[in-house]
């Protein structure tokens, strides 16, 4: 079982109260996910129902997005296991996919009838521009997540910045980036983490 | 197209999800080539239309990116002779590419959340912040840039400008805003 998050908060943050509220969470928050969920999940969970912290959720997502798989079913696979064990990470998942799967299956049978019509074209078309916007909002949404961050906001800044650009404006492999940068990211966070605790030792206890 | 697959053709498909699962770091669409090779080039199994179709209507439909893979199995089922088959498919190819990487995250889930009082734990998750944050940028500004002629798609930047802006600032809900975008679309504006 993966028990609850214990981190004292001073917000208490309330998980799902069942197996089938978690499923139906997860399907309502799909259903609105077009060109992609993260957006709503960051929408749903944190902000409206409040299962999580913006922390946690960063916290998540940086484990669910290094993991290989598609990103959001892992995120939502390890929330649900978060609250319910295995049978919550299968809720979870089976939310995200189960009528996300007949939506499409449907529309890829209508499509195929009108797929040759501008207005249907210029439709997706528009709607692929307002995905683009909601993935790069959430992006901004997540930004404050970063303050409490032990690598200090100038090292975070450079990080984030130096991964733009090399993966929007030199579209770099993610592999190379992951290791290129996290790699040295996560060895300067592993330091500072390590000089934070040993002033909270060397300090006389009040 | 009529296809007639054997037995060991279905395994191969489910292999070959099974294998692209567990590289698929930054989700299955990074894999997206690979399919391509096996799917249309190799095996012929779809179309360079059916398998581009696969895609878009997977990222315009509600629900998670991945369905483009279901969408596939669909088709290459399609291909080999019906809906019973389609339906084969799809099961086959999902199943594929999600079990090996339902299996490894759970179980790292589970391990990370164990130790996450570990310091090596907490430095991965710290450092790694700053990274997800701008690859989320980056997607939405690689999305954008997809449409690359400033003349005819400066309409499409502006609304994915404005949506981001909406979105980050504002608690309006997201359906409004791609009815909207969808509206725009079909009318022509953009």
């Amino acid at each position: 079982m993966i028990e609850a998050a214990t981190a004292p908060s001073t917000l208490q943050h309330r998980g799902p109260g069942s197996l089938t509220e978690l499923f139906w969470a997860f399907t309502w928050l799909a259903l609105q996910g077009f060109g992609g969920v993260l957006a709503v999940v960051q929408r749903e969970l944190v902000e409206r129902r409040q299962w999580l912290t913006l922390e946690e959720f960063v916290d998540e997502w940086a484990v669910a997005q290094i993991l290989p798989g598609p990103n959001v079913v892992n995120l939502s696979l390890m929330l649900g296991g978060r609250y319910f064990g295995v049978r919550g990470a299968f809720a979870a998942m089976a939310g995200m996919l189960l009528f996300p799967l007949c939506v499409v299956l449907l529309l890829a049978v209508a499509f195929a009838g009108v797929a040759d019509l501008a207005a249907a074209q210029g439709a997706l078309r528009g709607m692929g521009a307002v995905a683009a916007g909601l993935i790069t909002a959430t992006g901004l949404r997540l930004l404050p997540a970063l303050r409490g961050n032990t690598m200090g906001p100038v090292v975070c800044w450079i990080a984030a910045g130096a991964t733009f650009i090399a993966v929007a404006m030199w579209r770099f492999p993610l592999a190379w980036v992951l290791l290129g940068l996290g790699g040295p990211s996560c060895l300067w966070a592993w330091y500072r983490l390590g000089t934070a605790s040993a002033r909270q030792q060397g300090r006389p206890s009040p | 197209m009529s296809l007639s697959l054997s037995t060991a053709d279905w395994l191969a498909l489910l292999t070959h999800f099974a294998t692209l699962s567990l590289l698929a770091v930054g989700g299955a669409i990074t894999t997206v080539p690979e399919m391509h090779r096996f799917l249309v080039t190799d095996q012929r199994w779809l179309t360079d239309p059916q398998f581009s179709s696969s895609i878009a209507l997977a990222q315009a439909a509600p629900g998670p990116n991945v369905l483009f893979v279901a969408l596939m199995g669909w088709n290459v089922g399609q291909n080999a002779g019906g809906y019973g088959f389609a339906a084969l498919g799809m099961a086959v190819a999902m199943t594929g590419i999600l079990v090996p990487s339902t299996l490894l995250t759970y179980s790292a889930a589970r391990w990370s959340h164990r130790n996450r009082e570990l310091r090596a734990v907490r430095a991965f998750k710290q450092g790694m912040a700053p990274l997800v944050i701008a690859l989320l940028m980056a997607t939405g500004y690689l999305l954008c840039v997809a449409h690359d002629d400033p003349r005819s798609d400066w309409g499409l930047w502006l609304v994915t400008a404005v949506s981001a802006v909406l979105v980050w600032r504002t608690r309006i809900h997201l359906l409004w805003l791609l009815g909207a975008g969808a509206a725009l679309g079909a009318l022509g504006w953009v």
